[in-house]
């Protein structure tokens, strides 16, 4: 497919998606706007770990600073959703600097634990600082956002919403990796010896790619909290990081569409299953966890690079 | 075109109006069937289920049958909210649960919205205090068991200070806070507030902690697990001043798990499964005999729950949700009328309940009546 | 001082088990190279495995032999041929994301197929305590600390002093150089797999009459492991101890001196500070670093 017929295959699918919240019932399409919210952060992670070679554990610590920061703001100060974003952005950002400057020192794993450890200190703060952050009882009733003067507080409206903002952060995501900084990225992952000798600077690449993928974490937190409108602190433990690690590399770690696919399978998958009426699998409501595990294991063990993969296998097995 | 189309709208109303009389009552209930909830959810869940079972064999509601359709909230707010839609889209009369109090804070905005009657089993104070009228509490809050905890303190252990283990999550830290609120007016002083986390294994320190502040007695306020490990612990030092708590610690699970450690241990129970009433017996040897565990205070919160419901709807006689919630405000049932409530119980105007209460004692493994609390508006 | 020698004791004892469990952990990254991240659920397998035993009438000794059996040949054997083997040549990332399914299924096989609630599970040791300097401890705490540095002593003597042993950190420093020298590379990490799976056993045994048996019990045991591998070293048997004890002795310390709300951020400190300065662990040798 050409750049062109792809662009305008993806567009409709785009307005096919936004036209599907018309015959969705309600709850599908809250389910839609929270797969959206995920995919902000999953992209970021994706930048992370899929073009800058760095894994990390800790990327619902980013998610989880957005979504209290929104809450915050929001119920406590009154400060406008629109003002929150770039804040939250911008925090991330240097949370994420100030992290990665010493842990991609380290590199390869270590840096994979020290994230989770940030993360289970963010979560920790989170419950216990209770003048701050409203303890284990979170913060409720965060409002939703108005477009000008139109309310997005129904589910429909929130989700197109969402759906925008993801378009807009993903064509930015887009810029950045054709830009001649974002293929050093890729240039970085693919052979940093190679990359070094031609002068690219590994450490401040790593740390950049590393913090813009934490500031997309925390713009996918200012959605969530607005989405879900309670913010508490166990849904932002490293649990959650996990889910989304699961969710890249589900995906294909390294593409630009695999978090979307992989936070689709990861978040709506288990709904699909849960809620079948179907008899052939009513046994799932009480066994699809096991299935989604064991699937997960034989999908690895076929395709590790993910679902995007499947045309480069495909593609081996026809050279072969 | 116009009028095919307003011929399928008539077919579709008649179809829909004819159902209507032999369609089953949709019930929904929002449990946690995974995640840290799992034993509560289940619990009540369970509850829920075996009222369900016997009122259908007896007739069903109104001569309806109830359909109940329990979805699993995987102990997560998101997806909580995401079931608390569906069942309102899907015509819910009534929704039962979450029993976590995160959950439950996101998803009855859902059912407000919609105005569907909404039972819980959350104890946190917020939940009834945002005036929602649609939202019913199927246990004490915390704001309200924690004086009784506070007064026998002051009147029977006679206390003059308190140490306080809390397990750090939003049921501990709620019972935590109303506890230490209910000492003051008794003038009985904290000397030692411990928070511990979920999950937690190792409690050396938290007792050391306790023994070390030398209070006249120690109030335990943590999920099943964990008291039990406390209790452990506790016995393992040979803590000797009187052991508090509330609800949990006493009950057949923490029982089960402490051993010979919980003996001695003294709780005030709002629903107990060893509460000295014939019908409490009835249930506990029925549920037993379903699902082969025996059911804690959260099975009961479930199944008087339904009861509730079909004593109301019979009351007002329709099946008419927003009709039950307003009817349910200020309503007092009575055991004697209406056997599957188990127990005397009266709600307010806030969506709380009010019923006779119970202190318990744990005497050879078993939990003992020590004694019987009135209902508070009794009194 | 009295108070202060009760924390530690009762840290060290908490963090042995910690250190068994942690032991399989730095053992499979040594030789496979594998991050384990049903580490925890590897150790409540064998948990509900012996629960099973002892419902059909077997005395605890016996269910523990049969229960490790049953690991070595499926959390052994089979996890190494089916998921490990396939998986290794693509690195890290793909097998950790595969322990994860097997975290996930293992879970939820548990509470679905035997219940979400949580069990008695009957001690190894005898009941009743004793008193030291003014210290309690259980002969459950005892027991656990004897057995657990038998084992860390027991493995380091197989791994430094026999054949076999060295054989196996050969393959651990230098998989090429191994198999040049005649190793038989796939049978030594067959072995530490076998380890792992019996150690994990070992730590059920330990572990689950204080924690319960209860299908998430191996979140907080996989965690606190994974923490103790790295403070203490990810390449050194001894430092798992180190770390598990250091872990399980801090917790308490600043549970009580400084913030109970806030100790398992203490441990995680600690956990930030090695990954940082000392990121091959206390104990820990630097590796090289491979391109």
């Amino acid at each position: 497919m050409s750049p062109a017929a792809r662009n305008i295959a993806l567009a409709i699918a785009i307005l096919a998606l936004a036209t599907s919240a018309f015959f969705l019932q309600r709850s599908q399409v809250y389910l839609l706007s929270l797969c959206c919210v995920y995919v902000m952060a999953t992209m970021g992670l994706n930048l992370t770990m899929g073009y800058a070679g760095q894994m990390s554990l800790g990327q619902a610590a980013f998610f989880g600073i957005g979504a209290y920061i929104d809450a915050i703001l929001t119920t406590k100060l009154g400060v406008s959703f629109w003002v929150v974003i770039p804040i939250a952005a911008v925090a991330c950002f240097f949370v994420g600097l100030a992290l990665g400057f010493p842990a991609l020192r380290v590199q390869h794993h270590y840096l994979a634990f020290a994230t989770l450890g940030f993360n289970v200190l963010v979560y920790l703060v989170m419950r216990n600082e209770e003048a701050l952050t409203g303890g284990t009882f979170g913060i409720s009733n965060v409002p939703r956002p108005y477009l000008f003067t139109w309310s997005l507080d129904s589910e429909r409206a929130y989700f197109w919403f969402t759906l925008a903002a993801l378009v807009i952060v993903a064509i930015l995501m887009r810029l950045l990796l054709r830009s001649p900084w974002g293929r050093a990225f890729a240039a970085l992952r693919d052979n940093p010896i190679r990359a070094e000798s031609l002068g690219i600077n590994i450490t401040a690449y790593t740390l950049l790619a590393f913090a813009i993928g934490a500031a997309y974490g925390g713009v996918g937190g200012v959605f969530y909290a607005g989405l879900v409108q309670y913010v508490e602190p166990s849904t932002f433990y490293f649990t959650t990081s996990l889910m989304m690690l699961l969710a890249v590399i589900l995906g294909g770690s390294g593409r630009f569409f695999g978090p979307v696919i992989g936070t689709v399978i990861v978040i709506l998958l288990p709904e699909v299953l849960r809620s079948s009426s179907s008899p052939a699998l009513q046994f799932m409501q009480k066994w699809y966890l096991v299935a989604f595990g064991v699937a997960l294991v034989v999908l690895m063990v076929w395709l590790p690079g993910g679902l995007l993969s499947i045309g480069d296998r495909r593609a081996r097995k026809a050279a072969a | 075109m116009n009028r095919t189309l307003q011929g399928l709208v008539m077919a579709a109303a008649m179809a829909a109006a004819s159902l209507a009389v032999a369609q089953p009552i949709k019930i929904f209930g929002l449990v946690e069937l995974s995640g840290t909830g799992a034993v509560s959810g289940t619990n009540f869940n369970d509850g829920v289920k075996l009222a369900v079972k016997e009122i259908n064999a007896s007739g069903g509601i109104l001569g309806r049958q109830v359909d109940y359709q329990a979805s699993d909230t995987q102990s997560q707010a998101p997806i909580a909210k995401a079931l608390a839609q569906k069942a309102v889209d899907q015509g819910a009369y009534v929704v039962m649960g979450p029993v976590f109090s995160g959950s439950i804070l996101v998803s009855m905005p859902e059912t407000r919205k919609a105005e569907v009657t909404n039972f819980t089993g959350g104890e946190a104070a917020s939940i009834t205090q945002q005036g929602n009228p649609y939202i019913f509490r199927t246990s004490f809050t915390q704001a309200a068991a924690m004086p009784k905890v506070a007064r026998y303190l002051h009147d029977t252990v006679k206390a003059k200070s308190v140490a306080i283990i809390f397990v750090n999550n939003d049921f501990g830290k709620g019972g935590s806070d109303a506890m230490v609120k209910a000492l003051e007016p008794y003038g009985i002083k904290v000397a030692a507030n411990i928070s511990t986390d979920p999950g937690q294994v190792d409690f050396s320190s938290a007792v050391v902690k306790a023994k070390q502040s030398n209070a006249d007695a120690l109030f335990v306020y943590s999920n099943e697990e964990e008291s039990a490990r406390c209790l452990r612990e506790l016995k393992k030092q040979g803590y000797d001043k009187p052991i508090v708590g509330e609800t949990t610690l006493t009950s057949q699970k923490v029982i089960e798990l402490a051993g010979d450690a919980a003996n001695g241990a003294i709780a005030h129970v709002g629903l107990s499964a060893d509460a000295p009433q014939p019908e409490v017996q009835k249930f506990s040897a029925a549920f037993q005999k379903e699902y082969h565990y025996k059911g804690d205070h959260n099975s009961l919160k479930g199944y008087s729950a339904m009861y509730f419901v079909k004593v109301m709807t019979e009351r007002i006689g329709k099946v008419d949700t927003k009709a039950l919630a307003a009817a349910l405000h200020g309503a007092t049932m009575t055991v004697k009328d209406n056997p599957g409530v188990l127990l005397d119980v009266s709600f307010d105007q806030n969506g709380d309940l009010d019923r006779v209460s119970y202190m318990t004692k744990v005497v050879d493994g078993k939990q003992a009546i020590i004694a019987t609390l009135p209902a508070a508006h009794t009194k | 001082m009295a108070e202060f020698l009760q924390l530690v004791v009762s840290g060290i004892a908490t963090g042995a088990i910690y250190a068994v469990a942690a032991l399989g952990f730095t053992l499979m990254w040594q030789a496979a190279g594998v991050i384990n991240f049903a580490q925890g659920e590897f150790v409540m397998l064998p948990a509900f495995g012996m629960l099973m035993c002892i419902g059909v009438g077997m005395p605890l000794w016996l269910a523990f032999l049969v229960t490790c059996v049953a690991a070595a040949l499926v959390l052994g054997y089979a996890f190494k041929r089916g998921i490990a083997d396939p998986l290794i040549h693509h690195g890290v990332i793909p097998l950790v994301i595969a322990t994860l399914g097997v975290s996930i299924a293992a879970k939820s096989f548990v509470r679905s197929g035997y219940s979400a609630m949580a069990q008695q599970f009957p001690s190894p040791f005898p009941e009743g305590v004793f008193h030291v300097a003014g210290v309690t401890v259980s002969f459950a705490d005892a027991g656990t600390l004897v057995i657990a540095g038998a084992i860390v002593l027991s493995l380091q003597a197989f791994l430094n002093r026999t054949v076999t042993g060295r054989a196996m950190q050969a393959v651990a420093q230098n998989t090429e150089s191994a198999r040049v020298l005649g190793i038989d590379v796939s049978r030594m990490v067959l072995y530490v797999f076998v380890i792992n799976a019996l150690l994990a056993c070992v730590a059920a045994l330990l572990i689950t009459p204080i924690y319960l048996a209860k299908f998430d019990m191996g979140e907080t045991i996989g965690t606190k492991a994974f923490f103790a591998a790295i403070i203490g070293g990810f390449n050194q048997t001894r430092g798992a101890l180190l770390g598990g004890v250091l872990i399980g002795v801090m917790e308490n310390v600043v549970g009580y001196y400084l913030s109970p709300a806030y100790k398992e951020g203490v441990a995680l400190v600690l956990f930030l500070l090695v990954i940082l300065f000392r990121p091959e662990g206390i104990l820990g040798r630097r590796e090289e670093r491979k391109v």
